[in-house]
């Protein structure tokens, strides 16, 4: 899997650029349980941020070097980039309530 | 693999070790650690895991040039350096040599949430680019277990530390992974379920409050380990460990003999003196001379163009100098020629580890023939009984392993059983000097016997042993009816006796005039004797003559008369002589 890069970004009605999200989510290699993060991670993006958010996909089997960046034991792991606080939620992030919860699109109640 | 020339030595698939380079470890492990397999490294807080880990690697990295990964989950690189850099070792040297590579791995539960299932492969990836990219050969985890604080599920987490240990095994990396001491286990959170193969264990106890590591091998599988406790030290060079018994005893036995200084004392010990390499133990009570007969010793070495060292816990070196002065013994030109060195230090300046790592040091830069302690029983102050006799066990095995030559003074105190807290010791030492005080008559001399000298003929006698402003000498001591005397006693006997010789070779021939007197009297009373038995045997004779004239003169007569007479008488007469005279 290579790095990709998916974009969704549109101003919205007042003209004023939105606040983009940068996501990251590491992977190592093609698995089925990050093929299923990646999967769920787009789903909630799309119900919540939609056109408000920016997910790197980084593979590190073909980056080791990348984990050290950003601290990655577990994979898959989810990194809010953006906004800050950096938040970080790992698994394969089928709980939305947990992963609305981590990266603060709801209150922990 | 670097170990591949000692597996062919022993067919006998034997383990392959990997050398810590760790002085002392090696022995006890005969060798190391098990190459291409983990070690658990555990202990409580403050005992040492971390710096074991690191020496690892250092050692690894600079004397057996296999690159390491030290993977921290608690120091950051810059603490991690900065610890280390106080015991001499340069890590970011290595790290800019590329021969090792640290990776702090940080991790924080308050970050982190967890949303579904998930694996470790991360820090797999991550371990497995850092060795990669050093071609390591040796890797450490630096306490794992804070990954149970960081990381939610434990189930995960254990699955994935199985796991991780496979895969070290599998990528052939010789890892030391250090773990928390726990309560009830040997690690807090059970990881000794995980590394089979090799356990150690660290310990940092603390008694009379001096505290005093130790190392333990709780497990090794496939190999044989010394199991004891070995005391180690963290000195200005790592760590140390101090094997007592691991040295074994079989260190060759010089029979060359070196003198002691003292000319009367060699000949004591078969006229040569002591052993090269052997032990020598020297007790005395306070003020007996054993500093003196130690700085003799010393010099002897000296003399004979060796390097003695001289370990004193009592005075300073200039005081030794100076009062050794006073008996014409100069030591000052040796220290100026190198061949003699004194180490002052108070026995509690440290704890017995640290007297013995810094000693060791000492031995191993000075690399002297002779080695003195003065006094021994100094150093019971910094330890325990049974702690001073393992560390003076651990010196002398030392010190014969390398063939030094060493000679422990111990003070015993005046009123104690003389040999009772020497006992302990004394076992261990090849001769031992005993100097006493013997007191009476208003003064005080000093005696030395030799209580034993192994593998020598030596003397049983006492000797005067005479501190006086032009050395030492040792005098017959007078040992008579009177029991063994010294000093003006010992003096006043001799003269005493001297006269009671003279007087008994006057008496002797005085008797001897007189037998001779007597003998004369007898011979002149035997000869009066004779002669008067002579004279009246003469007397005798003469009578005895006159009785038969005067017979035969009356017989002559009355024959005479009977003629005259003309009787028949003649007959009569002639038949019985005296009738004729009945008949008148």
């Amino acid at each position: 899997m290579k790095t990709r890069t998916v974009k969704r970004h549109e101003s919205n009605s007042t003209g004023a650029p939105a606040k983009i999200w940068q996501l990251r989510l590491y992977v190592a290699g093609q698995t089925p349980r990050s093929m299923t993060a990646f999967a769920n991670l787009k789903k909630i993006c799309e119900n919540h941020l939609k056109n408000r958010y920016r997910i790197e996909v980084i593979d590190l089997v073909e980056q080791p070097h990348l984990s050290k960046g950003d601290q990655i034991l577990a994979i898959p792991t989810l990194v809010r980039k953006l906004p800050p606080p950096v938040r970080k939620i790992i698994g394969d992030l089928s709980d939305t309530e947990r992963v609305l919860v981590g990266l603060d699109l709801r209150p922990a109640d | 693999m670097k170990n591949s020339g000692s597996k062919s030595r022993s067919p006998a698939a034997r383990l392959p070790k990997c050398p810590t380079g760790i002085q002392g470890l090696d022995e006890i492990t005969s060798g190391g650690l098990p190459r291409g397999r983990p070690t658990l490294v555990c202990g409580g807080a403050g005992c040492g895991k971390t710096l074991f880990a690191v020496e690892f690697l250092v050692r690894g990295a600079v004397q057996f040039g296999e690159p390491g990964v030290f993977m921290s989950f608690e120091e950051t690189d810059a603490e991690l350096k900065g610890n280390v850099a106080l015991l001499g070792f340069d890590l970011a040297g290595l790290v800019r040599r590329r021969q090792l590579l640290l990776d702090h791995v940080y991790i924080e539960r308050s970050e982190i949430q967890e949303t579904g299932e998930y694996d470790l492969e991360g820090l797999f990836v991550r371990l497995n680019h850092a060795i990669d990219s050093i071609g390591a050969k040796r890797v450490v985890l630096d306490t794992l277990e804070a990954l149970f604080a960081g990381l939610p599920t434990e189930a995960i987490l254990r699955a994935e530390l199985r796991r991780l240990f496979r895969w070290l095994k599998h990528k052939g990396v010789t890892a030391v992974i250090t773990a928390e001491r726990g309560r009830e286990h040997l690690t807090r959170h059970g990881l000794e379920e995980y590394v089979s193969d090799c356990v150690i264990v660290l310990d940092h106890r603390i008694h009379e409050q001096i505290a005093t590591r130790h190392l333990r091998v709780v497990k090794y599988r496939g190999s044989a380990h010394g199991t004891n406790e070995y005391p180690f030290l963290i000195g200005d060079d790592g760590i140390s460990v101090l094997p007592i018994t691991s040295l074994g005893l079989n260190h060759a036995a010089s029979s060359k003999r070196i003198s002691t200084g003292i000319q009367r004392l060699d000949a004591m010990l078969g006229g040569q003196g002591f052993f090269r390499g052997s032990s020598i133990l020297l007790t005395g009570t306070p003020g007996t001379g054993k500093t003196s007969a130690a700085a003799f010793f010393a010099q002897a070495a000296a003399r004979r163009g060796e390097r003695a060292l001289y370990f004193a816990f009592e005075e300073s070196p200039s005081q030794i100098m100076r009062n050794m002065q006073s008996i014409s013994l100069r030591l000052e030109p040796w220290t100026k020629r190198g061949l003699l060195r004194f180490h002052s230090a108070r026995p509690t300046l440290y704890g017995l580890e640290m007297h013995l790592a810094i000693m060791f040091k000492e031995i191993f830069t000075f690399k002297p023939a002779v080695v003195i302690v003065d006094p021994m029983t100094s150093l019971l102050i910094a330890g325990s009984e049974s702690e001073t006799k393992a560390m003076v066990t651990r010196l002398i095995d030392f010190l014969k392993n390398q063939q030094i030559s060493s000679l422990f003074t111990s003070l015993t105190h005046a009123g104690n059983p003389l040999q009772q807290s020497e006992i302990a010791i004394s076992s261990l030492m090849d001769s031992w000097l005993l100097l006493k005080d013997i007191e009476g008559n208003g003064e005080r001399n000093r005696v030395l016997y030799v209580l034993k000298a192994r593998g020598m003929a030596h003397s049983n006698q006492s000797r005067e042993f005479l501190i006086s402003d032009r050395g030492i000498d040792l005098v017959d001591a007078y040992i008579g009816p009177g029991g063994v005397l010294t000093g003006a006693a010992r003096a006043a006997q001799t003269a005493r006796d001297r006269a009671e010789a003279l007087t008994s070779q006057q008496d002797t021939a005085r008797r001897q005039r007189e037998m001779k007197r007597k003998r004369l009297g007898l011979e002149r009373q035997i000869a009066a004797l004779r002669s008067e038995y002579e004279a009246e045997e003469e007397e005798l004779r003469r009578l005895d003559e006159q009785v038969a004239k005067r017979t035969r003169v009356v017989t002559a007569e009355r024959t005479e008369l009977a003629r005259l007479r003309h009787a028949d008488a003649i007959r009569v007469a002639a038949r019985a002589p005296g009738k004729p005279k009945e008949r008148d």
